[in-house]
C-alpha cells in the first residue's frame, strides 16, 4: 500500500505520516502542492492519495479533479484532509468525486476510521 | 465625523438661501440680481469643494504621518509597519513551525522506546507466568532471570530519556508566549489602519456629496466578486457555530456527506 501525502506545510504531512504509520501503512510519499503531486501519481505506483485543498500552485480540489480525468487514475481512492468547512465546497468536493473529507483539526481515530471505511468500499 | 456636520449644514443653509433669493429675483424680473445669486452659489459650492480638498489633503498627510510611512529612508523594504508586521507574521510562522517539528522530533524519538519497552514486558511476563507454573528448567531461568535483570536496567534508563522527553516537549510551546505577543502588535495595528482608512473614506464620500459624484456600488462589489477564485480555498472558519453555511466539525461534515448518499 503506497500513500501520497499531499500539503503545502511540511509539518501537516509529517503529523499524517505519523498517524497512518501508527495504522500501519508505512509506504508514504509527499508533494507539497498538485504541481508536483500530479506527475509523481502518474509515474509512480500509489493506492492512495490523502490531499489537503488550499495549496499554491495546484490546489487540492484541483489535483483531484486532475485526478479523475486521467484514465489510469480515476479509481484511485482519495481523502481530503483540509480546514476548508464550507458546505459548498464539501458539496464540490463529493461531486468531484472525493472518497473522504476530514476537516482539520482531525484526531487520528477519525483519520482512521475515514481511511477504514474507504478501504472498505474499494474492496468490498 | 461629528465635526464635519455643523459646515455641511452651512453650505445647505446658503444652497436654499441662495435658492429662495434666486426665485424672488426672477419673479420679480431683476436678472441681474439673479445672474448674480447664481455666480454666488457657484462660489459656495466651489468654497464647499475648496474646503474638503483641503480637508482630504491634510487627513491624508496625517494618515501617512500614522503609518509611519518613511517616505525618505534609505531602506526601500522597510517602509511601514505594515512591512514590519508581515515581517513579525513571519517570524510567528518560523517560530509555530520549529515548535512544531521539535515537538514531533521528540515523539518520533519516544514511541520506539515505549513500543519496546511494552513487547519486552509482554514477551518477559508469558515466559514469568511459565516459571510460576513450574514449567522452566534450571538453564532456561538462568536466562529468564538474565533478561529480567536487563529490562529493568532498561526500563529505569528509557524512562529516564521519556520524561527528558516529555519535559523538553512542554518546553517547546513557549513560542505560544513569543507569537503571542507578535500577534497582538500586529493586531492593534491592523485596527489602527482600519481606522485610518474609515476616516479617509468618510473624508472622501464628502468630496462625492459637494461634486455630485455617483459610485455604482453593486458593479463594484459584482467586479470584486468576479475577482475571487472559486477553487481557491479559503482556510479555516474562525466563527464556524456562528455561520449556517459552514460545518461546525467532522460530525457536520459526516452527515452532510451522507444526506449527500456517501
Amino acid at each position: 500500500m503506497k500513500i501520497l501525502i499531499v500539503d503545502d506545510f511540511s509539518t501537516m504531512r509529517r503529523i499524517i505520516k505519523n498517524l497512518l504509520r501508527d495504522l500501519g501503512f508505512t509506504n508514504t510519499a509527499e508533494a507539497d502542492d498538485g504541481v508536483t503531486a500530479l506527475p509523481m501519481l502518474q509515474s509512480g505506483s500509489f493506492d492512495f492519495l490523502v490531499t489537503d485543498w488550499n495549496m499554491p500552485g495546484m490546489t487540492g480540489i484541483d489535483l483531484l479533479r486532475a485526478v479523475r480525468a486521467d484514465e489510469r487514475l480515476k479509481q484511485l481512492p482519495v481523502l481530503m484532509v483540509t480546514a476548508e468547512a464550507k458546505r459548498d465546497q464539501i458539496i464540490e468536493a463529493a461531486q468531484a468525486g472525493v472518497n473522504g473529507y476530514v476537516v482539520k483539526p482531525f484526531t487520528a481515530q477519525v483519520l482512521k476510521e475515514k481511511i477504514d471505511k474507504i478501504f472498505e468500499r474499494v474492496n468490498g | 465625523m461629528e465635526h464635519e456636520k455643523p459646515h455641511m449644514g452651512d453650505l445647505e443653509t446658503s444652497l436654499k438661501t441662495h435658492a429662495r433669493d434666486l426665485l424672488d429675483s426672477l419673479e420679480r424680473g431683476n436678472f441681474g440680481d439673479a445672474v448674480q445669486v447664481i455666480h454666488d452659489l457657484n462660489k459656495a459650492r466651489d468654497q464647499g469643494l475648496y474646503f474638503e480638498v483641503g480637508k482630504l489633503t491634510r487627513e491624508l498627510h496625517n494618515s501617512i504621518v500614522n503609518f509611519q510611512i518613511d517616505l525618505h529612508g534609505s531602506h526601500a523594504e522597510e517602509v511601514s509597519q505594515i512591512s514590519d508586521a508581515t515581517e513579525r507574521l513571519n517570524y510567528v510562522v518560523r517560530m509555530t513551525e520549529k515548535a512544531a517539528n521539535r515537538t514531533m522530533d521528540l515523539v518520533e524519538e519516544s514511541a520506539p522506546l515505549v513500543n519496546d519497552l511494552s513487547s519486552e514486558s509482554r514477551s518477559l511476563g508469558a515466559d514469568w507466568a511459565r516459571f510460576m507454573r513450574r514449567e522452566v528448567g534450571a538453564d532456561e531461568f538462568r536466562e529468564l532471570a538474565k533478561r529480567i535483570e536487563l529490562f529493568l536496567e532498561r526500563s529505569e534508563r528509557d524512562s529516564g530519556k521519556l520524561s527528558g522527553h516529555l519535559n523538553d516537549i512542554l518546553l517547546a510551546q513557549d513560542f505560544q508566549d513569543l507569537t503571542g505577543q507578535v500577534i497582538k502588535r500586529v493586531t492593534s495595528l491592523v485596527t489602527e489602519v482600519e481606522r485610518n482608512l474609515v476616516k479617509l473614506v468618510c473624508m472622501a464620500s464628502q468630496i462625492d456629496r459637494y461634486t455630485g459624484i455617483q459610485h455604482d456600488h453593486d458593479a463594484l462589489r459584482a467586479e470584486q466578486e468576479q475577482q475571487k477564485e472559486p477553487t481557491r480555498g479559503e482556510g479555516p472558519q474562525i466563527h464556524a457555530d456562528k455561520r449556517d453555511d459552514v460545518v461546525s466539525g467532522q460530525v457536520d461534515v459526516d452527515d452532510l456527506l451522507s444526506s449527500l448518499g456517501f
